[in-house]
């Protein structure tokens, strides 16, 4: 037997591909977000009550990943906001790949802020670089509140937590304080925002803070 | 599940370092999966399995090589393996650590059987 030594990440062409559109982000002043989540958590609809409150102060494009169907790209696009859908046709994750490709319909140097919604999926776009600044994620208080310990590496990886559908509390076994430990304790790093899209709780601090990362310095 | 996607890309590797002609005579890949780079060793094995069948591989076994997540403290400076992949110190229960091990996925040796000896 003979063994040949290789020592190669095996994701690297994504990585490599990721890199590339990171560059291309940069030159562009985009400030792009990966947005990722469980299904249902409320990312298109973060999204819909985002874009209306940021649009003024910044010019937003998005593009939509789904396993199937554009039904979110049909949401997004009432809103008057350029979108591509992504169909992945069973593929559990968006890649960089895919991203470059969707970028190509897109005239990112007019845009200040690119919203990647990825496939729902708290597990495998965790691994998949597409060359964001930042991942954000996107947590319901139904989905009960050990959620990033069962999900680690997203929130590992994470830079944002978005605590969604606060005003279901009171009705739900969620405790939000609980929920946020947990989060820090895998990633302290995080930056947390609670929300609700149905009452507009808290989506003034989400979107300033957006706002003060995406509008284009210099 | 993207574990097939993954094992695509580890037969990519495969391919870009063993010639066409070679690669019937690969016996073992090994690979290096941390505890939590998020993949299922199962199904990543399962997944290998199923693309290599009916290839040049199909004689190939996936061996998986399990690290640890462990993680360095930077306020008491103990190297630990943590629960559940917290990044917390167990030692001083301090945040601020660095990820020594644990979120790896690569590809580190081709194992070939030699090749068949010319009748002298």
């Amino acid at each position: 037997m003979s063994i040949i030594t290789i020592e190669r990440k095996v994701l690297e062409k994504n990585d490599e591909l990721a890199r590339k559109n990171r560059e291309l982000f940069a030159k562009q002043k985009n400030f792009v977000i990966n947005l990722v989540s469980s299904p249902g958590s409320g990312k298109t609809s973060l999204l819909e009550a985002t874009l209306a409150k940021i649009r003024p102060h910044a010019s937003v494009a998005v593009i939509e990943g789904d396993v199937q169907t554009d039904l979110d790209a049909q949401r997004v696009a009432k809103l008057d906001v350029p979108v591509v859908q992504i169909v992945t046709n069973g593929g559990c994750h968006l890649e960089a790949k895919l991203v470059h490709d969707a970028m190509q319909s897109l005239d990112l140097a007019a845009v200040d802020l690119l919203i990647i919604e990825n496939v729902g999926n708290l597990v495998c776009p965790a691994n998949y670089d597409l060359g964001e600044a930042l991942k954000v994620v996107v947590l319901s208080v139904t989905e009960g509140d050990d959620k990033p310990l069962k999900y680690p590496t997203m929130f590992r990886n994470a830079s944002v937590v978005i605590i969604n559908k606060v005003d279901l509390l009171p009705y739900v076994n969620s405790n939000v304080e609980t929920l946020k430990q947990n989060a820090l304790s895998i990633n302290p790093m995080l930056t947390v925002f609670e929300v609700s899209c149905r009452t507009g709780q808290g989506l003034d601090a989400w979107c300033d803070w957006l706002i003060e990362h995406s509008v284009k310095k210099g | 599940m993207h574990e097939l996607s993954i094992a695509q890309n580890i037969v990519d590797i495969i391919h870009q370092y063993v010639p066409a002609n070679e690669r019937q005579r690969v016996r073992s890949v090994f690979t290096i999966v941390g505890e939590h780079s998020g993949i299922v060793a199962d199904s990543l094995t399962f997944s290998y399995q199923a693309i290599t069948a009916a290839t040049d591989l199909q004689q190939s076994a996936l061996v998986i090589e399990h690290v640890p997540f462990t993680v360095r403290c930077k306020e008491c400076g103990a190297e630990s393996r943590t629960e559940m992949g917290s990044i917390q110190c167990p030692a001083c229960k301090g945040l601020d650590t660095q990820v020594l091990s644990g979120t790896e996925l690569r590809v580190s040796e081709i194992e070939m059987e030699d090749e068949p000896k010319e009748p002298s």
